[in-house]
């Protein structure tokens, strides 16, 4: 389809245009055997436990230095059913486009979509199209099943005392990428959103002694950090100078009064293993393409259920709790 | 109140300047305070508020010293 | 510093015995970087640190809101702000509220980014909403040179700027029982170090012009505490101490001072939850009058729940925690008051940090 083309009201009147729309662009991108038969609902083969769940995607802009609004659809389900250590199979699509969506944007977002599932090791089975008035956005709703192994017990309230806590990398690159391109800031910072697949299953493969698994979106490390404290019944006890920032993103956030322990990944996980396997982790991350700078930046203790804290580079005590508000920059 | 962070200097325009703080590049508005490519300035809010005066580490110690003196 | 010179810092900040010192930080930024490098929790139970009126977004009434919301739902009229005023509550709603309603709001890095708007749509009215202490308004004062010299005629200022030093004043004659101040870096930057002297001398209290790392702000902080205990114990005069001489000389940045005074002038400014302080604010100069968007009928203040006891935070008379609404009603998802919306607001720093002291 060629670039100047839009989206109009009748790309969502379930007849020709609809047709043609789900034809050219959607049914090319995602081909398999299941979803090319067009029927109302995927059949597909099971597992005696599996993972189910679902996120919607809104991003402003649907293309950001990283990344895209398709790639994060994906990734932002695929890992959500990683983080319980499930093996991603299947993804469903739904679309709202907004009339007046740029119908070659629109097929780029498609095609890097249908690439990172195909990265991620999912396939596409099922979709949607709706169409609805406004300014040429756009919506994806993902839903994604996992396959979970036997054996494997990976949770939010399984963190255990004396845990290390290791993230695979840099904190708060997403939303810094994001927030740079909406307030006209020029740096080189890209969206970290990524799929978390091959971490996961190295340490898996390798036997870590894996008790929880966290992927780091909205809300930051902080509020990641704290939730799993409640969860766990458990405190986690940080070492500000272990944290991994890149020092452009530090940056950037001392401009926008900004705290990089509330802005949020798309490719980043917090895990929690037994002490014994922390540095056997750590390199095993490393070793993966989205696993740079891997970091032990603390452990959990036993002093206060439900808390979280990081020790400063002064010796203070910083105590940590969930963002509140939506991390706005500010000037003052 | 007033979030402000020092940045360097890399080029200078007719009303404003380009600031670099650690990759980011912001354009500041100049004209409050002489600076020369290469100097640390403080920006607030798009605005280059002051030049920076260098050897910071040394003036704490001295100032650290200069409290205990007065004991 | 060094790690011996760190280490001496804290044990004497730590063993601190006695009788009670309470010092100010009057700067947002402060309060907030002493919760994030855990400052408090090194102090001795003897020793406090009490945030006050330096959050600008915290002091600004609720009629200065209420007005930017009736603006920004004019035909033809955008309001544009820095991110902080977003969600703060006027008497019934905030920006936030009203962008969902159709308001039309822009949020921008720095007020010069509200020319290019202007350019690019001149058939519609820009206002800025102009709040801030003396950090800021050199900055506005740069844009008003732009729009004149460009002859930019659709963009207005509605202002709700304060200057420190009254409000200074007026904590020190109210009898808050603050026995010294950690003076704001940003607002001394631009003012110059002197501008906390004469309050030095007149209240025999002293001021630590104080910066926002870690160990600039630890030192500023055992500086004060020291200065405190050094005129109580053996009469050492107060003065005002400079701990952030890379950013801060005695005089401030003369050409700022200039401009300020050349747009603006003194008047008396309403402080959110404590009242008119005289000549504490500053508004446009009469000859300016066409950029301004109406800042003078701006006189109301409404509590939105009467419980509130912001105005007493803001003096350091009550704690954050001790506020029957504290995290029970008043919280950063529902605030009753502004210190608890803004991020910098103590009542905020309070609940986010877990500080009790």
């Amino acid at each position: 389809m060629s670039q100047e083309k839009k989206i109009t009201m009748a790309h969502g009147s379930g007849g020709r245009a609809t047709n043609d729309l789900i034809r050219e662009i959607f049914a090319q991108a995602f081909t398999n055997p299941v979803l090319d038969a067009m029927e109302d609902a995927a059949v597909v083969p099971g597992n005696e436990k599996i993972a189910f769940t679902t996120d919607s995607f809104v991003v402003e802009p649907l293309e950001f230095p990283g990344g895209d609004i398709g790639r994060l659809s994906v990734c932002g389900t695929v890992n959500d059913l990683l983080m319980r250590g499930a093996v991603p199979k299947y993804l469903t699509c739904g679309f709202v486009l907004q009339e007046g969506l740029d119908i070659g944007l629109l097929e780029r977002i498609v095609k890097s979509l249908a690439a990172t599932a195909r990265e991620a090791g999912v396939e596409v089975v099922a979709g949607d199209t709706k169409v609805v008035e406004g300014n040429g956005g756009l919506i994806i709703n993902t839903a994604g099943v996992g396959f979970v192994p036997e054996n494997v017990c990976i949770s939010a309230s399984n963190c255990r005392v004396g845990d290390a806590i290791l993230v695979s990398g840099n904190l708060g690159d997403h939303h810094a990428a994001i927030l740079s391109r909406r307030m006209g800031i020029s740096n080189t910072i890209e969206s970290d959103c990524a799929p978390l697949g091959e971490m996961v299953g190295a340490l898996l493969q390798a036997g870590i002694r894996l008790h929880c698994l966290r992927d780091i979106t909205r809300g930051g490390l902080g509020t990641v950090l704290k939730e799993l404290a409640e969860a766990s019944q458990v405190t986690m006890a940080l070492d500000e100078t272990r944290l991994p920032i890149d020092v452009q993103v530090r940056d950037f956030c001392g401009l926008m009064g900004l705290d990089p322990m509330y802005m949020g990944n798309e490719g980043k996980l917090v895990a929690f293993v037994a002490p014994e396997d922390a540095v056997r982790a750590c390199e095993l991350i490393s070793s993966c393409a989205y696993g740079n700078n891997a970091t032990i930046i603390g452990a959990v203790t036993d002093e206060k259920s439900g808390e979280a804290y990081v020790n400063t580079s002064i010796g203070g005590k910083r105590v940590l709790d969930v963002l509140f508000g939506e991390g706005l920059p500010r000037i003052c | 109140m007033c979030v402000a962070i020092p940045g360097k200097v890399i080029e200078i325009y007719e009303k404003d300047a380009l600031v670099d703080f650690s990759g980011n590049r912001v354009r500041a508005i100049a004209g409050l305070v002489p600076v020369s490519v290469g100097d640390y300035v403080l920006v607030h809010a798009g605005c280059i508020l002051q030049k920076l005066s260098v050897g910071e580490a040394q003036d704490m110690i001295r100032l650290f010293e200069e409290i205990e003196e007065e004991a | 510093m060094t790690d011996h010179q760190i280490t001496k810092i804290k044990t004497w900040l730590a063993a601190y015995d006695g009788p009670d010192i309470s010092i100010m930080e009057v700067c947002g930024s402060h309060t907030a970087a002493i919760s994030k490098y855990g400052i408090s929790g090194l102090l001795s139970d003897k020793l406090h640190l009490i945030s006050g009126p330096g959050c600008p977004v915290c002091v600004t009434p609720t009629g200065y809101i209420d007005r930017l919301i009736a603006l920004s739902l004019e035909k033809d009229t955008t309001v544009v702000t820095f991110g902080d005023l977003i969600r703060v509550p006027g008497q019934r709603k905030s920006l936030a509220e009203a962008k969902g309603e159709g308001a039309s709001v822009e949020m921008v890095y720095a007020p010069t980014d509200i020319v290019r708007l202007a350019k690019e749509h001149p058939q519609s009215r820009f206002v800025f909403a102009a709040v801030g202490f003396e950090t800021t308004a050199p900055v506005y004062a740069m844009l008003l040179e732009q729009l004149v010299a460009e002859q930019v005629s659709n963009v207005q200022l509605l202002t709700a700027l304060k200057t420190m030093p009254p409000v200074i004043s007026w904590l020190c004659e109210h009898g808050s029982g603050i026995d010294g101040f950690l003076a704001p870096g940003h607002v001394a930057a631009v003012t110059g170090a002197d501008l906390f002297v004469p309050l030095a001398e007149k209240y025999r209290v002293p001021f630590g012009v104080a910066g926002f790392g870690a160990e600039e702000l630890l030192l500023a902080v055992y500086g004060v505490f020291y200065a405190v205990v050094q005129y109580r114990d053996r009469g050492v005069v107060p003065s005002v101490k400079n701990y952030y001489p890379s950013v801060v000389c005695a005089q401030g940045n003369q050409r700022a001072k200039e401009l300020v005074e050349k747009y603006f002038e003194p008047c008396d400014a309403l402080w959110r939850g404590i009242g008119v302080i005289e000549g504490s604010g500053r508004r446009l100069r009469a000859e300016y009058a066409c950029f301004d968007a109406g800042s003078d009928q701006l006189m109301e203040d409404h509590k939105k729940n009467p419980a509130c006891c912001c105005d007493r935070v803001l003096l350091g008379r009550v704690l954050p925690g001790e506020c029957p609404l504290f995290e029970s009603v008043c919280t950063p998802m529902n605030p009753q008051g502004a210190c608890m919306v803004s991020e910098e607001g103590s009542c905020h720093q309070y609940l986010m940090y877990h500080r009790e002291r």
